[in-house]
């Protein structure tokens, strides 16, 4: 795992050094061209800010409610139901987080792998989820909003499903080999 | 479905700090968000002009184009609608190679780029086209080959060995992918979609 570790940590010195320079080679005008391109991102940046205000401020008096509490202790009994180890049980939180806010669910994530050990069954799996599933709720408004998508279709019914075996199948693996 | 669960997020939320007597928290949470939304925004100007800066230059020295070529069999197949030579092909490999390696700040210029480009295939420009429902169903679900963060927070809490749940991320992830793309298929198959 060491080698997929140190092409992440060469990836973008490598494309900051390859891409100019074999451009340059090729006739283009790097500099002009970079800032022609930056351009765009600029206007993305800021178009986007209205969506990112508008979901942050919904999610976020959810969450310090005490709302997004009261959903995972109804949730507790249908995990229970479902005749999981009942350790499992403290992961609801963060699987309710999970697709709707990154630094939430990181905080969620850091949370439970410091009171229950990194190294513990709830630990691991934390981390599991953590990687493994996104904000997909976040990220569907914001990438659709920022080019005035309104009707998603069926776009939420497919990442919230992904995200529900995302979340199943790390309960089952997690066990399997930790357990 | 979207406004739906807006307003029930922050409906419930209100009623909830109403009744525990938290109040006081709806207009506290309210200002902090609104102020991160354009902390995150601000912080993204720099970014996504750095990666988009980056990808011009790699488009018009063919780079972008190679690549694209190399993976058009492969993207073909998971976007059937995509016109032949279509730039969102780039903008879309480039987002999934980034998410790959965990680039995780790359990734965003590339999707929003990629967006950008199947809007202008899109002939209800309101209305999220199939082949944009695909790609935020690979988005969400893709593959990252080393989670940087939650090591380095596994590392922090004191882990025996924080890079041994690679391998159940890898498999948690796949099985997420599969499920995003299959659904994606059956959905977009399904007559009155």
């Amino acid at each position: 795992m060491n080698i997929i570790a140190e092409i992440s940590r060469w990836a973008i010195p490598f494309i900051l050094f390859f891409v100019p320079l074999y451009a340059y080679v090729h006739k283009v005008p790097v500099y002009e061209s970079f800032v022609e391109g930056a351009e765009n991102g600029f206007k993305t940046a800021i178009k986007i800010i209205p969506f990112l205000i508008g979901m942050l401020v919904s999610i976020k008096i959810f969450v310090d409610s005490g709302a997004l509490g009261i959903i995972i202790q109804m949730l507790s009994p249908l995990f229970d139901s479902l005749g999981l180890n009942s350790e499992l049980l403290g992961i609801i939180p963060l699987a309710v987080m999970r697709p709707l806010s990154g630094s939430g669910a990181l905080g969620v994530a850091t949370q439970l792998i410091y009171e229950y050990g990194p190294d513990s069954l709830i630990g691991r799996l934390a981390s599991t989820l953590q990687g493994s599933t996104d904000t997909t709720f976040f990220v569907l408004t914001v990438y659709f909003g920022s080019v005035g998508i309104k009707k998603y279709r069926y776009a939420v019914k497919v990442g919230l499903l992904a995200d529900f075996v995302g979340l199943v199948a790390s309960i089952w693996i997690v066990t399997k080999i930790f357990g | 479905m979207v406004n739906l669960i807006w307003l029930a997020m922050l409906i419930s939320g209100i009623i909830v700090a109403a009744a525990t007597g938290n109040i006081d928290k709806v207009t506290q949470s309210a200002l902090e968000a609104a102020e991160l939304g354009v902390d995150v925004g601000i912080q993204l100007i720099g970014v996504m002009s750095l990666w988009l800066g980056l990808m011009h230059i790699a488009e018009e020295a063919g780079i972008i184009g190679a690549i694209s070529n190399f993976f058009a069999p492969v993207i073909r197949k998971l976007f059937p609608t995509l016109k032949r030579d279509s730039p969102a092909m780039g903008a879309i490999i480039m987002n999934l190679c980034a998410n790959i390696l965990g680039l995780g700040n790359a990734a965003t210029p590339f999707g929003l780029k990629a967006m950008q480009e199947l809007q202008n295939e899109n002939d209800t420009p309101e209305i999220a086209s199939k082949a944009m429902i695909t790609f935020m169903a690979l988005n969400t679900s893709c593959i990252t080959l080393v989670p940087a963060t939650i090591i380095g927070v596994r590392l922090k809490a004191g882990s025996q060995n924080p890079t041994e749940i690679i391998g159940t991320t890898i498999f948690a992830t796949a099985c997420a992918m599969f499920v995003a793309i299959v659904s994606d298929y059956i959905f977009r198959n399904r007559r009155n979609e």
